[in-house]
């Protein structure tokens, strides 16, 4: 049983005992890839603490995934898997539960009102060029106040068109095929409108029928088969189109952006596998519109100002056409309107400030009885400076929520009375890092920040489950760390160690009671605690093998001791959930990727590991979840044809097909594999 | 550089590896004396909350004073994925043990002595259970399918012959029957319209059980659960009320006299009769108090009222966080009190003597709910 693990450790160990001291003589270390690299145009931040990225390279080895399939590969995060190609999949960042973390798209948050929940499984990362998670928040003062609303962030951005030198126009087209029925086409345009301004277009389809072999078996204590059982996971069909569209420009001293998405998808609800019950019959459709624009100028020497915008237009049905159950046919409709200032300005050279004021509305819509129609106005302010003094950098922010509710109770006689609700909250944050020699790149790192999030509609006003009464869920985040990063000339060309211990203590979590009286009646409460104490340790290396070829390692390992304080008298030492380990979340997980470049070949392992978990915080043996970890293998190749350039891809994923649930009930394909062909022009 | 790497295999290699899933081995605790009556023991059927595929099934043997877990899994090891989800009823009939699966869609059917399957009875959405002269009769919600945007799915009652296991016939009564008795040739139905909110069903069905057809409708509160009869021709009928207004009722219909002779202030969670008392458990959110109106209730079936709101005497009932289940044992008449906590969380059995204090009590599984006594006098089943 040890045998996966212990090969996956060899894998990894090989380069340092057996290569440790070759020499060969390098070619610059990006010529591998560098036809195509992009040049990002971002400016660097000026982050106090940086965060944990995907991009280049690094990032095209892992492109045929879903966003949160690459997130997979980040420390302190734990990915909530129903698995298949429609399947929702959340993330939960140091086990502060899904609704903190927050999710921005090129700059701007994404909304969900409703449940407070993105399923990072709509996002392709087909036109995305970088990732980036921060533990707190991005440790820089520019930014919008939203920025400053969340425990954990994630930033997607999208590609901004570069051009070579002469050319006025891109033309990228891939196609994925493979198991589950797989037939995705995406299309990407791009056009040099003029010196300052282009144009990007972006089409992707997506079908899949969904279908994969699970399997689930249960042994004998002495190993012998007791009961072994495979069958096709059916109603996990998807059937999605996105279109997004956008105009890059370039100012003097600055740059602007207007954008807009589209996305719209059917797809089955597959559901949880049960005793007699192989198959479930529930839909869902989504339709999500937005359009939104940034504009960032440095006005003076001194003053820089960002403005922010956006609308948002969500529809969500679903659909229950199982009549042996009750028939549901509920639809939801969410806007959003948001808008935003952020203002900085340099004190001196080594001391700025900002002012960021946020503006939000929302409103849901619903064909529910009893519905409550919820509109929220948020004003958000948040006021941060930093300074930076030979090897410190601090950064120290506070951030005013200010949320007033407007919603309808209506008594059920006919008579509706206006509810209005009001929560105010203010909130710091403090970041400081310290590198104590200039010529050794070691840095020390600290952080702590106060954060809730707060009741979503759902929470507040879903009917009958809904608890208008309920305050907003806080978070206090510990955090020191340490990191070292350097580059090389020799056969090894970069190091980089990084290490944080985190504490988070997490009160008036939002949780699902029960009203009593029969099982199908819950309501949402604030009496939740968890207490988190985790370590990520993290551990990347490049290394020149010989010529042409390259090799990057990134190595993963997170510790976490998540506990349930939430009843003390909940405290039998064997089945007490009083402090108790949280549901689903593993002591140990972590993952390990191995990229190798030769030439025009380029290929991919990845290991990821989650160790054993409960369901419940009741830590005990009928509660117990099975670790799991998929090895995962793919290998490109790219050539020139007919003056375009093709690279073609063929990925195996679960290479030893172990059949395994992340969800209780929610079983994860096995072995599976895709066929990519990627044109350009 | 690479001390830190092996240290980080090292941690890698501490975690432990996925193994093959073991049958799970039931857990046995001694939790009171051996007493000896008629009755030898009795199973408990823990619901599992919906999902989970966590309805589990516990036993107590009376003659030995040890409670055993989980039983299911052991007893039937080659039964893919188990008992099911979500538990709803539980019945003896003659020496086989009925346990009624509600999300699973079955009516698993094993031997009293040893919990072997025998089979399985395939019911839609089926809710409660009980026998007559060789047929068992359960409720169940999936009423036939039209295509009909604004068609409500209508409920019904499944004949089922013991010997086969087949279902022989079907007859319609009102929306999500829940409850199910059967007194002298009639059968009654305690419809709820829990699907229909806010227009629940406010009827119970009568059925001639000659010959299977819907005869009567007796109006007589929203939203029904449980139906139970008397030695003296009366009709308990529990009402969950709308969670708004109208708040949960217990109700008595006489039989003979055609006419609703009372209605109790007595709110309910769960019931069972034994004798002439009805033992009543109610926990429900009160959006007036913002607390959970807790009760403990016994109503006296002649004087037909209520003689206690608590009859747990010595303080037990602090410690109990969500009653949900309650039965009695016909001999003895121990009282046993179940605990479902928030229902995620494993749930507590308390045992309880005639007087009200604890005798004993235990963890049990998820949502413990129903009972069925084993021995002389199974006639006595919860309902």
């Amino acid at each position: 049983m040890v045998r996966h693990i212990f090969i996956s450790a060899i894998f990894f160990s090989m380069p340092f005992i057996s290569w440790a001291n070759n020499e060969y003589d390098f070619e610059h270390e990006d010529s591998a890839y560098s036809l195509n690299e992009v040049q990002v145009t971002a400016q660097s931040y000026k982050e106090v603490i940086p965060a944990q990225t995907l991009q280049g390279q690094q990032f095209e080895a892992l492109r045929s995934h879903s966003v949160a399939d690459a997130l997979r590969y980040f420390s302190g995060v734990q990915i909530k898997d129903y698995g298949g190609v429609g399947g929702i999949k959340t993330v939960d960042i140091r086990s502060m539960g899904t609704n903190h973390m927050g999710v921005f798209y090129d700059g701007i948050q994404l909304g969900n009102a409703q449940n407070g929940q993105i399923d990072l499984g709509k996002f392709s990362l087909d036109n995305i060029e970088e990732i980036s998670l921060y533990n707190g928040q991005k440790s820089d003062i520019f930014q919008p106040a939203r920025d400053f609303g969340s425990a954990g962030t994630l930033y997607l951005r999208t590609k901004r068109p570069t051009f070579a030198d002469t050319k006025h126009y891109n033309v990228k087209a891939i196609f994925r095929t493979g198991s589950f029925g797989l037939a995705n086409p995406s299309i990407l345009y791009e056009q040099k409108l003029s010196e300052n301004i282009n144009l990007s277009l972006n089409a992707e389809y997506i079908y899949a029928n969904g279908k994969y072999k699970f399997r689930y078996k249960k042994v004998f204590s002495d190993g012998t088969i007791a009961w072994d059982t495979t069958a096709v996971r059916q109603n996990g069909d998807i059937e999605s189109l996105r279109l997004e569209g956008g105009l890059f420009g370039r100012l003097n001293s600055g740059q602007w952006n207007l954008k807009f998405y589209y996305y719209d998808s059917e797809k089955g609800i597959p559901g949880a596998i049960v005793n007699n019950v192989w198959k479930n019959s529930q839909r869902q459709w989504d339709r999500n519109f937005f359009t939104q624009g940034s504009f960032q100028k440095k006005l003076t020497d001194k003053y820089e100002i960002l403005v922010n915008a956006k609308y948002a237009r969500d529809f969500m049905r679903y659909l229950n056409p199982d009549t042996t159950l009750m028939y549901l046919d509920n639809k939801f409709w969410q806007d959003e309107i948001y808008v935003s200032v952020a203002n900085k300005y340099s004190i001196c050279k080594n001391w700025d400030t900002n002012l960021s004021i946020d503006y939000q509305w929302n409103t849901l819509d619903a064909t529910l009885t009893n519905f409550a129609y919820p509109t929220r106005n948020t004003l958000l302010v948040a006021l941060a400076t930093s300074f930076q003094w030979n090897g410190i950098k601090t950064m120290a922010s506070v951030l005013g929520t200010f949320v007033s509710d407007k919603s309808i109770v209506s008594s059920g006689t006919g008579s509706n009375t206006d509810i209005f609700n009001q929560r105010n909250e203010v909130t710091p944050a403090l970041f400081m890092s310290y590198q104590p020699y200039i010529e050794f790149p070691l840095n020390f790192r600290a952080f702590y920040k106060r954060i809730f999030r707060m009741p979503t509609f759902n929470d507040l006003y879903y009917t009958d489950i809904g608890n208008a009464n309920l305050n907003p869920e806080f978070v206090d985040q510990y955090n020191i760390g340490v990191q070292y990063s350097k580059r090389f000339d020799g056969f090894i060309s970069r190091v980089l160690l990084k290490s944080d211990a985190y504490y988070n203590n997490v009160t008036d979590k939002i949780i699902a009671v029960p009203k009593g009286t029969g099982q199908y009646r819950w309501m949402m409460m604030n009496i939740g605690k968890v207490k988190i104490r985790g370590i990520d340790v993290n551990a990347q290396s490049d290394f020149r093998l010989f010529k042409d070829a390259k090799l990057s390692l990134n190595l993963n390992y997170t510790y976490q001791k998540a506990q349930d304080y939430s009843d003390p008298t909940d405290n039998d030492p064997e089945s007490g959930t009083y402090k108790g380990q949280i549901a689903y979340i593993p002591w140990h997980s972590g993952s390990a990727v191995a990229r190798a470049n030769w030439k025009d070949f380029n290929l991919n392992y990845s290991f990821i590991y989650v160790g054993e978990r409960y369901h419940n915080s009741s830590n005990i043996r009928a509660n117990y979840e099975q670790p799991w970890y998929t090895h995962d293998l793919s290998g490109s190749y790219r050539f020139i044809f007919n003056n375009m350039q093709l690279t073609a891809t063929l990925e195996v994923n679960n290479l030893l097909n172990q059949y395994y649930d992340v969800i209780q009930n929610y079983p994860m394909p096995g072995r599976n594999y895709k066929f990519i062909l990627k044109f350009e022009i | 550089m690479k001390k830190f790497t092996y240290l980080l295999f090292a941690m890698l290699l501490f975690t432990a590896c996925r193994e093959d899933d073991e049958i799970f081995i039931p857990e046995s605790i001694n939790v009171s004396n051996p007493e000896f009556t008629s009755i030898t023991g009795f199973y408990l059927l823990n619901e599992g909350n919906m999902g989970s595929n966590k309805s589990t099934l516990d036993y107590y043997d009376c003659t030995t004073g040890v409670y055993t877990r989980n039983i299911y899994g052991n007893a039937n090891p080659d039964v893919p994925k188990e008992m099911g989800d979500v538990g709803n009823d539980i019945a003896i009939y003659g020496n086989r043990l009925y346990a009624v699966i509600n999300c699973s869609n079955k009516v698993e059917v094993m031997d009293v002595a040893t919990a072997k399957r025998i089979g399985q009875i395939d019911i839609p959405n089926c809710r409660y259970i009980k026998f007559h002269k060789g047929y068992t009769y359960v409720t169940s919600y999936a009423g036939p399918v039209e295509i009909n945007p604004d068609y409500q799915q209508i409920g019904y009652v499944a004949k089922v012959d013991t010997a086969s296991l087949e279902v022989v016939d079907r007859c319609l009564v009102g929306f999500q029957p829940d409850g199910i008795e059967i007194m002298g040739d009639k059968i009654y139905v305690a419809n709820s319209g829990g699907y229909i909110v806010p227009n629940y069903e406010n009827t119970v069905s009568v059925i001639d059980i000659n010959t299977f057809e819907e005869v009567e409708q007796i109006e007589v509160a929203v939203n029904l659960h449980y139906v139970v009869a008397d030695n003296h021709g009366c009709l308990w009928i529990s009402s969950r009320g709308d969670y708004y207004e109208t708040s949960s009722r217990l109700y008595c219909y006489d039989v003979r006299k055609k006419r609703m002779v009372t209605s109790l202030d007595v709110p309910v969670s769960d019931m069972c009769i034994q004798g002439d008392s009805i033992y009543v458990v109610s926990a429900g959110w009160s959006h007036i108090t913002s607390s959970y109106n807790v009760t403990y209730s016994i109503v006296d079936v002649n004087l037909k009222t209520k003689v206690t709101d608590n009859f747990i005497t010595d303080g037990t009932d602090a410690k109990i966080k969500m009653p949900y289940g309650i039965a009695v044992n016909p001999i003895t008449k121990e009282i046993y009190v179940t605990d479902a906590k928030n229902y995620v969380n494993p749930g507590t059995l308390y045992c309880f003597d005639n007087d009200g204090k604890l005798k004993w009590s235990v963890r049990t599984g998820d949502i413990p709910a129903h009972f069925a006594f084993v021995g002389e006098q199974t006639i006595q089943n919860e309902q």
